[in-house]
């Protein structure tokens, strides 16, 4: 494709010994069904996103075509092929969370973090997405911020819950959460 | 075999039958739009629900097997007013510009909303955005007005096995296409058109290169013949409302004239060229492997289907040496067109316009590749598809119908029946062998009236072997040997033979391959939409035009023995290979 690293910004060429331990992954799956899913996150936990160049390995190793390893990315909202901030918020969206508040929640973290869903926060701390159901329900309305689930998230108490994952020296988070 | 009921009638079908086909079998009509025969059913459209006594639900006909005391009623309120919704919220999302549509008239989708006698657009909220893809030279993808039914994905995927198009995204933003919402230039499209072959609406279609025609017409500096492909006769009768396998040699010959084509020529001429040359070729390359003990790239492929050499490009480049070095015949033609014709009437190749009438889009892309221009210009100008043309012909305002028979012209219209049957499957391997055994022996190919049963017809992977006896001195070391030919159409079909090859395990020493199903009278320009039975109606009518011929061998053609009398020598001479063989470049599959 044509983008090109040295004129658009996103295009990171991608760490060669990222490469490799993609590589072993896909030797690791070689020849077994259904591989295409889990390679996929795999892939996603060792990049932190899914780079075109990875999506292209993985499309050639797996001998798939390129258009559909990209529609299962485009599929679940799970993959990203943006580069992500450091820790993932992920909102419930399902129908339990959704109906005891997920929106509002989710509206105070657009607000605080001034992002859109789908965004990294400019020091590339947090990107923000939505999700379907953790399986939480009883829950509701539930975050979740790298592996860990956060339940009956009140809107006011956002800031509380991100300050723990704001470096320590840094104080700009705190500042941030006072406006 | 269970026994249902569908509108009252007792039907008993054979298990695994669909309520869809169980009612078609006694003349009950159930609308369908994602359904593509051969295909497993996507039931992604909603369109063939029916009410099945006992089910909570409708359900959709073309999934659902029939079973032991179905009661099926296909034309209730419940029904009726279901398709209605179903079609009302397709049509929702979709650009309904049918005037300006070049389905018109031909779109299955306008086509359902009359029957179902929809009179206005219920529902009005958000539309997809309209992405033009024309990033090809061949074809163009209109995401307007995609219904996202997902045929083109299943041919793009199981009928070739390339995969260029997925469904990207997911619900509303659901986009069919290549990945990443790029253009069909990104991935490893090989302009086929099966996908436009069977869009049920004006998403995917032909580049159209009408207006470039018009204008060379109107050029005076310009002398424009035309060349049309054997497929067309059997086919372009259908633009005009004749049934599937109507042969119009004649009436379109006319039609061309009346279009102000200076010379209108046969695509044919050059096809008995190609056995000549092919033919030829592929003696070369025995008497090399068997005489001088030599490595040569056997078995040999042919190379008439530009869709199929861009494939091999793509998947199988070491595999490059086993095609046939000849071009294709629209090429041929292009480069005679240019050199050998324009001597003749005293004109410069840039002086004289070729334009090609295809039953394929690949041909657009094969006619702009960069090696195609032996005679000093482009060999050939446009490519149209048998669809252009026929829309060309209304543009005109030409009673097609009424025309009267016309002949092709000469020097390069006439052709043998051998050339017509390069229109369908196992037809240039026919030609071939009905040329190569009588160099090689003297005598006719002992077949029933020419015709080698065993690689006709519509299975995907066909094979014949001949033993060759009595042979002539020059072509003794043949005696005794058995030749193994095979014809592979679709190129899922086609990769089966290729990885054989690559294997090593191949006992053949010629295969064709055609891209299309059916060969090209299946190709991605002709009418749509083309269903076996309207192939096998083609494939007749070629054959009729094959047999109604008092030549019916390549190199019988007279204009052929002139041509190479006059001008090219003998086959795989200096001026052919210059003129008429090409080579082929390894592609990136990205």
């Amino acid at each position: 494709m044509a983008a090109d690293a040295a004129t658009c910004p996103c295009a990171q060429v991608p760490d060669a010994k990222l490469m490799e331990r993609l590589d072993a992954v896909l030797k690791e799956y070689k020849g077994k069904p259904g591989a295409l899913i889990p390679v996929l996150q795999q892939a996603q936990g060792i990049f932190g996103y899914l780079p075109e160049a990875a999506l292209h390995r993985v499309a050639e190793a797996m001998n798939k075509p390129y258009s559909e390893v990209a529609g299962v990315v485009g599929f679940y909202a799970f993959f990203s092929t943006q580069p992500r901030g450091k820790h993932v918020i992920r909102v419930c969206m399902g129908t339990a969370c959704y109906v005891r508040g997920g929106k509002k929640v989710l509206e105070a973290l657009r607000q605080k973090l001034k992002v859109d869903v789908g965004q990294t926060t400019p020091d590339t701390l947090f990107s923000l997405e939505v999700a379907r159901c953790f399986g939480a329900c009883g829950l509701a309305p539930t975050i979740s911020i790298d592996n860990d689930v956060y339940k009956r998230v009140r809107p006011a108490k956002i800031g509380e819950i991100l300050d723990a994952y704001y470096p320590k020296a840094a104080q700009g988070g705190k500042a941030h959460g006072k406006r | 075999m269970p026994t249902l009921t569908v509108d009252n009638v007792k039907v008993s079908v054979p298990d695994g039958t669909t309520i869809l086909d169980a009612a078609r079998s006694i003349g009950v009509k159930i609308p369908t739009l994602c359904f593509l025969e051969g295909y497993a059913p996507q039931g992604a459209c909603r369109v063939c629900l029916v009410e099945v006594e006992g089910a909570r639900t409708l359900v959709a006909s073309c999934s659902m097997p029939a079973a032991e005391g179905m009661q099926v009623r296909t034309n209730t309120r419940r029904v009726r007013e279901a398709r209605r919704t179903v079609v009302e919220l397709i049509l929702s999302d979709h650009d309904g510009d049918c005037q300006t549509c070049n389905r018109s008239g031909d779109c299955e989708l306008q086509e359902l909303a009359r029957d179902l006698g929809i009179t206005e657009i219920t529902h009005v909220g958000e539309k997809h955005r309209r992405t033009l893809d024309a990033t090809t030279p061949a074809l163009v993808r209109d995401t307007a007005k995609c219904i996202a039914c997902r045929r083109c994905v299943s041919v793009c995927n199981h009928l070739q096995s390339i995969g260029g198009i997925f469904p990207q995204k997911r619900g509303f933003q659901t986009v069919i296409g290549p990945a990443f919402g790029q253009g069909l230039d990104t991935v490893t499209c090989v302009q086929c058109g099966q996908c436009a072959a069977v869009c049920p609406v004006g998403a995917l279609g032909e580049r159209d290169q009408i207006a470039e025609v018009w204008a060379a017409l109107e050029n005076p500096k310009k002398h424009v013949v035309v060349q049309t492909a054997p497929a067309i006769r059997a086919a372009l009768g259908e633009c005009f409302g004749y049934p599937p396998g109507t042969l119009v040699t004649g009436k379109m010959v006319s039609a061309l004239r009346r279009l102000g084509f200076n010379a209108v020529f046969d695509t044919n001429f050059a096809a008995d060229l190609t056995i000549m040359e092919e033919g030829t070729e592929l003696l070369v390359r025995l008497k090399k492997a068997l005489v001088a003990k030599e490595k040569v790239a056997l078995p040999m492929f042919t190379s008439c289907s530009p869709g199929w050499i861009k494939y091999m490009e793509y998947f199988y480049p070491d595999l490059l040496p086993n095609l046939s070095t000849c071009k294709s015949p629209q090429q041929m033609f292009g480069a005679l067109a240019k050199t050998y014709y324009a001597q003749k009437i005293g004109k410069k190749a840039e002086d004289v316009f070729v334009v090609s009438v295809m039953p394929c889009t690949a041909k657009k892309f094969e006619a702009q590749r960069e090696e195609m221009n032996a005679s000093g210009a482009r060999d050939v100008d446009v490519v149209l598809t048998t669809r252009e043309l026929g829309r060309m012909i209304k543009q005109a305002g030409i009673d097609f119908a009424a025309l009267p028979d016309d002949r092709m012209d000469s020097p390069l219209g006439l052709s043998s029946g051998a050339a017509d049957i390069f229109a369908n499957t196992g037809g240039v391997m026919e030609a071939a062998l009905r040329t190569a055994y009588e160099i090689v022996t003297g005598r006719p190919l002992p077949a029933e009236n020419l015709h080698i049963k065993p690689i006709a017809g519509l299975d995907g992977v066909k094979e014949a072997a001949l033993t060759i006896t009595g042979t002539l001195p020059e072509w003794s070391f043949l005696e005794g040997v058995t030749a193994r030919v095979a014809v592979a159409h679709g190129l899922s079909n086609a990769r089966k033979l290729t990885e054989q090859v690559r294997a090593g395990q191949a006992p053949y020493h010629f295969i064709e391959i055609m891209t299309c199903p059916g060969g090209c009278i299946g190709g991605g320009g002709q009418p749509r939409i083309t269903t076996n039975a309207v192939r096998t109606a083609r494939i007749a009518a070629i054959y009729r035009e094959d047999e109604g011929k008092k030549l019916r061998k390549s190199h019988e053609n007279p204009e052929i023995k002139q041509i190479y009398a006059e001008f090219l020598g003998k086959p795989l001479g200096e001026k052919s290979h210059h003129l008429l063989h090409t080579h082929y470049t390894p592609r990136k599959r990205n």
